[in-house]
């Protein structure tokens, strides 16, 4: 019994602190404006919405890899798997719950996009590099 | 558990413990960060130790028994003081870091009172009971401390993003911990739950190392973005 209500405390406190590390990580990328290559190439106009997510992250999979920000993409497309899911499973109890996965994953789109930002910022460069020589 | 997963997961533990160090070292993080180091490196140190006496006296042996308990007892009081230097820096802009330290110091000679007193009444008086004793009630103590410090990194409106990373790694891996815990109780026949609480072992390095990596000293985030429903 006690076990069993530990369980379901770590689980709940667990679930509460991923969201808040997700949060944190989306958070930080929210200072960054989109570049307008990145709005060109995405399509996304001024700010990103939850839909362009998986469009941006198709085009992310095109560009050279970054390794400071891969782990920080899987943790966050885990994140928008998971509003996802939440979206389809409670939405129709709360609508609120809607609402709120949609501003989520805005910010999950926007992550991602800035990424694709500086992913196309690397890929320039290595391309100036390779001209030079 | 099969030696080659344990022996897997050991390995993990080492690159990840090893990736933390030279990563705040190459960061120039090291100081900064010094208690968190300070748990990795003897997490490090606790984890070799262990493998050396495992394989020169076996896993009944009384001296890997000692060893285990031991170096257990000492990550655990590591790993209180990591969460309590995160704590005064937290508080230090309150100029309360003082006042959290000696709290800290008290809190940590009244749980081992506590653990004392609880070996005390039974009939093996044993200092590994003590240290398995201690270890427990330290690491419960350590838990409640990190929640109590994630309400205040939110209260104060924190925006220093490696310390709120930090922080809220230390919470995923207590609530991670504790449901392993009882997991193990719940289902220990199920093989599978014995590996969660060594894989677990490895997040928080892994997890620091990666703030450390993506986050610069002066990287800041808005506050207002960590409540997960805002008002």
């Amino acid at each position: 019994m006690m076990a069993a209500f530990i369980l379901a405390f770590s689980l709940l406190t667990l679930l509460m602190f991923f969201v808040s590390y997700c949060r944190s990580l989306t958070a930080a990328s929210m200072h960054e404006s989109l570049t307008e290559e990145v709005l060109d190439v995405t399509g996304i106009r001024e700010k990103a919405y939850g839909r362009d997510y998986a469009r941006v992250v198709q085009l992310l999979r095109l560009c050279p890899d970054r390794n400071d920000d891969r782990s920080g993409l899987q943790v966050v497309g885990a994140y928008y798997s998971f509003l996802n899911f939440l979206d389809q499973t409670m939405s129709k109890l709360s609508p609120a719950v809607h609402t709120w996965a949609e501003e989520e994953r805005a910010s999950c789109a926007h992550f991602a996009a800035v990424a694709l930002g500086r992913r196309i910022a690397l890929n320039r460069e290595m391309m100036a590099q390779q001209a030079e020589l | 558990m099969p030696d080659g997963v344990a022996l897997a997961i050991w390995i993990l533990g080492i690159v990840a413990d090893v990736c933390l160090i030279v990563t705040s070292l190459v960061r120039g993080s090291f100081l900064k960060y010094f208690f968190l180091n300070l748990y990795v490196i003897l997490s490090l140190s606790a984890d070799l130790m262990r493998q050396y006496v495992l394989r020169a006296w076996g896993l009944d042996s009384r001296q890997y028994h000692y060893v285990y308990y031991y170096t257990d007892c000492l990550l655990t009081i590591a790993l209180f003081v990591a969460v309590i230097s995160l704590a005064s820096r937290v508080f230090a802009e309150l100029k309360l870091d003082r006042v959290v330290r000696v709290v800290a110091v008290l809190l940590l000679l009244g749980t081992a009172g506590f653990s004392y007193a609880v070996v005390a009444q039974s009939t093996q008086r044993l200092s590994t009971s003590f240290t398995s004793e201690l270890s427990q009630n330290l690491y419960f103590v350590g838990l409640v401390l990190t929640y109590l410090l994630w309400g205040a990194v939110l209260k104060l409106h924190e925006t220093r993003t490696r310390l709120v990373q930090m922080v809220l790694s230390l919470g995923l891996y207590f609530s991670a911990y504790a449901g392993s815990y009882a997991l193990v109780n719940l289902a220990s026949k199920y093989e599978v739950v014995l590996y969660l609480g060594p894989l677990l072992g490895c997040f928080l390095p892994i997890s620091w190392s990666l703030t450390m990596l993506r986050h610069s000293e002066d990287s800041r985030l808005t506050p207002a973005r960590l409540v997960a429903v805002q008002r």
